[in-house]
């Protein structure tokens, strides 16, 4: 499988990303985000601080040369993967709903953190079984995810809501003040995904967990 | 002209950095405050003379980067 990891400047989870899969064995590339075209199949926008984060986390990010490229990949039914501050990303492109708000706390939040599969109706989670309790760091300052009632019906009724943070008996224990603990959704089609965790950071016992290495084999 | 935007959360969006103020304002005793929000003021220089066109000009700015409409609302000042 193919993947391409986009890096912008002040992204700072590219190379773990790409560590994460070529272990297991995907043919992957780091592309700078003034690239025009992707050849992929699956995109990942990674962790960081995109841009320095002005204005809004990826408010500008959003304007990278290179998303003319992402937005055509998702049109032609491209998987994508953003996470953490890629996550932010595909909610200032609109390609899934919603949008980042500060931490309830304030505080920037870098720890392990329970999560608590919801659907597995999808290829990112194929791998793993609904209820089952991931242990994967969270570190980001804005994951305060925020959407409207309605929208966050129709999202429970098309199995879009994936991840939601818990503790480790499963009950819901949010960090961040996200709307019902969500940690990650993904859009209708099942095909673009987001969540604020960074699973790239548990592929290996060494990190204290290989939860992640389990989610992003999914992918394969 | 000079071109003053201003951007807050919409109401009903709850604004930690607000409340955080909130809170230290009540403990330095002025009790008599409730419902603080913070907001971004944008002020910039714009080369355009007319001002209906100028609004227009900032509108779309807004609109495609300045506020990010799902939560945030936006007053332009001209």
């Amino acid at each position: 499988m193919k993947v391409a990891i986009i890096n912008f400047p002040g992204t700072n989870s590219e190379i773990d990303t790409k560590w994460a899969f070529d272990k297991l064995g995907c043919d992957s590339e780091i592309l700078w985000h003034k690239e025009s075209s992707i050849d992929a199949d699956l995109v990942v926008l990674p962790g960081g601080f995109s841009h320095g984060d002005y204005l809004r986390t990826a408010a500008i990010a959003k304007f990278s040369p290179i998303m003319e490229a992402v937005k055509a990949h998702a049109k032609k039914g491209g998987y994508i993967l953003g996470i953490c501050n890629g996550f932010q990303m595909l909610l200032e492109l609109g390609l899934l709903p919603g949008a980042m708000n500060k931490n309830l706390s304030l505080n920037f939040i870098a720890k392990f953190h329970c999560l608590k599969v919801i659907s597995n109706s999808n290829k990112f989670l194929s791998n793993c079984e609904v209820g089952e309790i991931l242990k994967v760091p969270i570190a980001h300052g804005e994951g305060n995810y925020h959407i409207d009632n309605y929208s966050l019906f129709k999202m429970q009724d098309k199995e879009q809501i994936l991840l939601k943070y818990c503790d480790e008996n499963g009950e819901i224990l949010n960090p961040n003040g996200s709307v019902d603990g969500i940690a990650g959704i993904c859009d209708e089609n099942k095909k673009i995904f987001g969540l604020m965790p960074h699973p790239e950071r548990a592929c290996d016992e060494l990190n204290g967990s290989v939860c992640g290495i389990k989610m992003l084999k999914g992918f394969l | 002209m000079k071109v003053i935007v201003n951007v807050k959360l919409k109401a009903g969006v709850l604004d930690p950095a607000g409340k955080a103020t909130e809170n230290a304002l009540h403990s330095l005793g002025f009790i008599s405050v409730n419902d603080v929000r913070i907001g971004k003021q944008i002020v910039f220089n714009l080369d355009i003379d007319c001002k209906d066109e100028a609004k227009k000009e900032v509108t779309k700015m807004c609109e495609e980067l300045l506020a990010n409409t799902v939560i945030e609302e936006y007053e332009i000042v001209l």
